[in-house]
């Protein structure tokens, strides 16, 4: 073999290998899509059936059975609403973070940072009787102030981690041509941020969307997203895999696109800017 | 701009996060305190450290503490020794490199409830499932998972979230790696191993550390898995300490007993934590 021979078997050695992890990651969430389209019995064959003529019946006794679109409201409502909540209260902190650091700049970062490392379950008591007090269990109002602040920290720090890149020259230049603050974010940091925005937005309804902890304890059926409805799927009454797999794919489609989308912000994101 | 404008944009996010820190936090550590049963209200008395007795000494915590730890050492370890090696693997241009990356991180966008009963039902189920057909096609005994090896299979679900993750990371984190260095490594007569071993591996190092300590807030918190696919069963088996406050609390309604145990399950993460965030913090760029 030559050289440049030796050189194109190795790269195709390695894409083999790379497709067959991907594709081995990949098969439950293959599996599941396509038994969404079974009939119960085709779900159930042994061996399993890879050829067979697809139904789409699955997906209408979801929503009957359950209520797919009350749930799916529900999660587009709380994942949507705490992100724009948490955004609006994190864009200035992460913009006078960057732009005018203190002495506790980095301080206030590492100790947002450590709020998230409180266990969830060490406060789940108090956050149930505070809720069922104020008479906001199995609200989507409960929902959405307590995944505000779940992510407004990893919201603060990507921001935080976008504005210190952003060059401080043009600021300055607005300055001298008369900006007042508030020009200065509206006018100058808000335009040229429109991308990190909106990647922190979409990482942030990623993280909401798939939150379970609190949907699983706090709500019961008013204010269930789609993963508490799920969950009323593991106790089951006969057959019902193909179901399963249907609203399975329903809950979970919007998200992963979403999430092709927004993956490399998500390394940004989740490693607090550590890794770029 | 004027310092107190500065602090005034910080405000916000600073005082909510407070107020979501200590409210909870300190009526978690009152409520330790006081016999408080939502089954019998109105005896509220003081009681001490009775509820941490209670606590140490129920039959559940023993399991629950090492199930916690087994869980977060045993995911950690799967997801950056095989995160670090496939990422190594798949870091050099092939066919369809796009699509690959897009396949393999799907897992981690699939929502806990969903991934459990997948695993559960279609991949793991000892009569239906895809393991149990791979067994049979072997002419193995098909294994029942989940009554089996329960914790074991947790870990596989929280795994096959996670791996993703990780990989996703290593492989970003590795292309600002220094290919001149690598080459030169090359024609000095390099083997692949020794540059995987001190140049790849070097480099990783602070990825690791992240990846570790972001992996460590969330395995520490491992619930609704275990929820949905074995219940903590059988017996305790898959039981970690998320799940059997949540058993204390909404299910046996001793808000005392589940406070006291909040309270050790915030100790455990702050011991965790402790370490971790030390180790981060240097490593993080502010």
């Amino acid at each position: 073999m030559t050289l440049n021979q030796q050189r194109k078997f190795k790269t195709f050695l390695t894409g083999l290998f790379a497709w067959t992890v991907a594709l081995v990651l990949f098969f439950p969430i293959f599996w599941m899509f396509i038994t969404s389209f079974k009939t119960e019995l085709q779900a159930i064959s042994v061996p399993p059936s890879l050829f067979f003529e697809p139904t789409l019946e699955n997906f209408s006794i979801v929503q009957e059975r359950s209520n797919y679109i009350h749930h799916a409201i529900n999660s587009v409502i709380t994942s949507f609403g705490s992100t724009l909540i948490a955004l609006i209260i994190a864009v200035p902190a992460a913009f006078s973070m960057a732009f005018f650091p203190g002495k506790r700049t980095k301080d206030i970062l590492l100790w947002m940072l450590s709020t998230k490392m409180l266990p969830a379950v060490g406060v789940l008591v108090p956050i149930y009787i505070l809720s069922r007090d104020a008479g906001l269990l199995d609200t989507r109002t409960a929902l959405v102030i307590i995944f505000t602040l779940m992510n407004l920290p990893i919201i603060v720090w990507m921001l935080f981690s976008y504005f210190k890149d952003l060059p401080k020259e043009i600021l300055e230049a607005a300055r001298m041509d008369g900006a007042t603050p508030w020009d200065e974010v509206v006018k100058v940091v808000l335009p040229l941020s429109v991308g990190a925005i909106s990647s922190t937005a979409l990482l942030s309804i990623v993280l909401c969307w798939n939150e379970a902890f609190w949907s699983l304890n706090l709500t019961a059926s008013e204010a269930a997203p789609l993963t508490a409805m799920i969950a009323s799927y593991s106790s089951p009454e006969g057959l019902f895999w193909a179901k399963l797999s249907a609203a399975s794919t329903l809950a979970c489609a919007p998200i992963v696109i979403f999430g092709w989308f927004c993956q490399k912000q998500l390394v940004q994101g989740l490693t607090f800017g550590a890794v770029k | 701009m004027k310092r107190s404008i500065t602090r005034l944009l910080m405000a916000p996010s600073v005082i909510l996060l407070l107020i979501w820190m200590i409210i909870p936090l300190s009526m978690t550590i009152y409520f330790s305190t006081i016999r408080y049963n939502l089954l019998y209200p109105g005896q509220n008395n003081f009681v001490g450290l009775l509820n941490f007795e209670f606590f140490i000494t129920d039959p559940g915590f023993i399991p629950a503490v090492s199930n916690t730890l087994i869980l977060l050492s045993t995911v950690l370890i799967i997801t950056v020794v095989l995160g670090v090696a496939l990422s190594a693997l798949i870091d050099k241009p092939f066919f369809g490199q796009g699509i690959v990356r897009v396949l393999l991180i799907s897992p981690f966008f699939i929502m806990p409830t969903v991934n459990a009963l997948i695993w559960k039902n279609m991949m793991m189920n000892p009569v239906y499932g895809i393991f149990a057909w791979i067994s049979n096609s072997l002419g193995l005994e098909p294994i029942d998972w989940l009554s089996t090896y329960p914790l074991m299979s947790v870990i596989i679900m929280v795994s096959w979230q996670w791996l993703p993750f990780a990989i996703l990371v290593f492989v970003t984190a590795l292309q600002s790696q220094d290919t001149e260095q690598k080459e030169a490594a090359q024609m000095d007569g390099a083997t692949g191993w020794h540059i995987f071993r001190y140049l790849t591996i070097p480099h990783l190092y602070r990825p690791i550390a992240v990846v570790v300590m972001i992996e460590t807030i969330f395995l520490l918190a491992v619930f609704a898995e275990i929820f949905v696919s074995t219940g903590g069963g059988p017996g305790y088996d898959s039981t970690n300490l998320a799940y059997l406050i949540y058993n204390q609390a909404l299910l046996q309604y001793d808000v005392g007993v589940a406070s006291a145990g909040g309270l050790f399950a915030v100790l455990l993460a702050n011991i965790v934590a402790f370490f971790l965030i030390r180790a981060v913090g240097k490593n993080l760029t502010v």
